[in-house]
């Protein structure tokens, strides 16, 4: 167990929005880097992640009656450095597909579900606990969508990294 | 009053220091996360943007300034320095940050380096090392391993590598951080406590580059916690970086000394007389 152990349910609440903050503006990152590279089609499902994402964020808010959102915290890292719902920067190719965008989404959201589980195991205050596993089981019906979302697009093309004019001279 | 006025100030958040322009990195750039780091580190400060100035040279990681909302100026090569120098002794008020590469700020900008270390004027410089020139097409850099083959360096440069890490603690450098991008919460932390530090502080983030040089993904499974805590003692943090594969990551060295004294025996002219001294 590596995330923080939060000592109410407004830490972790906090926690959890901060977490859903992260994989709203990480999406919205890769939906960037893909729309300025004209991959279109992938920029669009990362920026639908981005608006998922912020959706979630905005029902905690509602969930625990805040006007204002808490004072900014960075999230939790889990199973590695990063916080449990943030895809990882690193892997994605400007090439990429639909399908490949899907399972890096598939990964962030079985991650989640993973580390409000042991929250729920770990933690020794009731209101928390039952919160992680009111979350824990938010994520594993995203994990679901997603999977039935990835039946959905096809599979990507074998030669889908191939580039008629590379970025390197080596290539 | 309204809701609105009497509500209280939203807190600051990363956003309110990104721009509306979309970085033009290669997908799975180390930057993205540098700038995500620099933006929440800033959030944690919570400085006004306006109150903050960034200054850079030139290359991929320099282009940083454009992504945030903050005043920016992107320079020449390898001058970031001296013009963020410049910038902090006439606006002694801003917190003024430096970004750039490995490139820009070891090679062409290497003698500013040197002596911006040893001035310790009150920044913060970020280096973003990916071991590669990355936007010229990957020539080596001072950081390239010296048996790193390429078409241009075919069988490598065979020349040793640059420690930036020790040379600014023998420089100067009064705070030495190593952060790494695929690390952007822990990183924002190292950022934070940089640009709280009085005097120059220098933080060199390992920044993959995914194009020139992919086998740098690796670095996750490899960069580890600096085995050796905070110490203020410049030789025993140098022993350490000397001696070390330069995957440590955190905060290596703060010291004491006393920043350089802006505002003491300096006369602040009005802008209207600096323009009158330029006119022909």
């Amino acid at each position: 167990m590596n995330a923080q152990q939060p000592k109410s349910i407004e830490e972790f609440m906090a926690q959890a929005y901060a977490m859903e903050l992260e994989a709203q503006q990480r999406y919205s990152d890769l939906a960037d880097a893909m729309e300025m590279h004209n991959n279109r089609e992938v920029a669009d499902l990362f920026h639908k992640m981005a608006t998922i994402e912020g959706k979630h964020a905005a029902q905690i808010m509602e969930e625990m009656g805040w006007k204002q959102p808490p004072p900014y915290m960075v999230p939790p890292p889990f199973e590695g450095l990063e916080a449990a719902e943030a895809v990882p920067i690193d892997e994605v190719h400007y090439l990429m597909r639909p399908w490949h965008a899907l399972q890096l989404a598939l990964a962030a959201e079985q991650r989640a579900e993973r580390f409000f589980a042991e929250i729920a195991m770990s933690t020794k205050v009731e209101s928390v606990r039952k919160a992680a596993l009111e979350l824990q089981e938010e994520e594993r019906e995203h994990v679901e969508l997603v999977k039935a979302w990835i039946a959905r697009v096809p599979q990507p093309e074998k030669d889908w990294e191939v580039d008629p004019d590379p970025p390197r001279y080596d290539q | 009053m309204s809701d609105v006025a009497t509500a209280a100030p939203a807190a600051a958040t990363p956003a309110n220091y990104k721009s509306a322009v979309k970085p033009v990195w290669c997908p799975g750039c180390g930057d993205f996360s540098v700038l995500s780091a620099i933006t929440k580190a800033l959030a944690m400060i919570g400085k006004p943007a306006h109150q903050v100035g960034v200054v850079s040279g030139i290359g991929c990681s320099s282009r940083i300034p454009a992504y945030t909302s903050c005043y920016g100026f992107h320079g020449v090569h390898g001058r970031a320095l001296a013009a963020a120098t410049g910038l902090k002794m006439a606006r002694p008020d801003l917190t003024v940050l430096v970004t750039g590469g490995d490139g820009d700020g070891y090679s062409i900008g290497g003698n500013h380096f040197l002596h911006a270390c040893r001035r310790n004027v009150d920044l913060t410089y970020i280096v973003m090392d990916n071991h590669v020139y990355g936007m010229t097409k990957g020539q080596p850099s001072p950081t390239t391993e010296p048996d790193w083959d390429s078409k241009l360096a075919p069988g490598g440069t065979k020349i040793r590598v640059f420690h930036p890490l020790v040379v600014a603690l023998a420089a100067g450098a009064n705070f030495v951080a190593r952060g790494f991008a695929g690390d952007p919460n822990g990183t924002a932390a190292v950022i934070a406590q940089a640009i709280r530090h009085p005097g120059f502080s220098f933080v060199e983030i390992l920044s993959p580059c995914v194009t020139f040089r992919p086998e740098q993904k690796e670095w996750k499974s490899l960069v580890r916690p600096s085995p050796v805590g905070l110490t203020d003692d410049p030789v025993r943090a140098a022993r350490l970086v000397m001696s070390d594969d330069g995957l440590n990551i955190g905060v290596l060295y703060a010291g004491n000394r006393p920043a350089y004294p802006i505002g003491e025996g300096q006369q602040h002219a009005p802008v209207t007389d600096l323009e009158a001294e330029f006119l022909v």
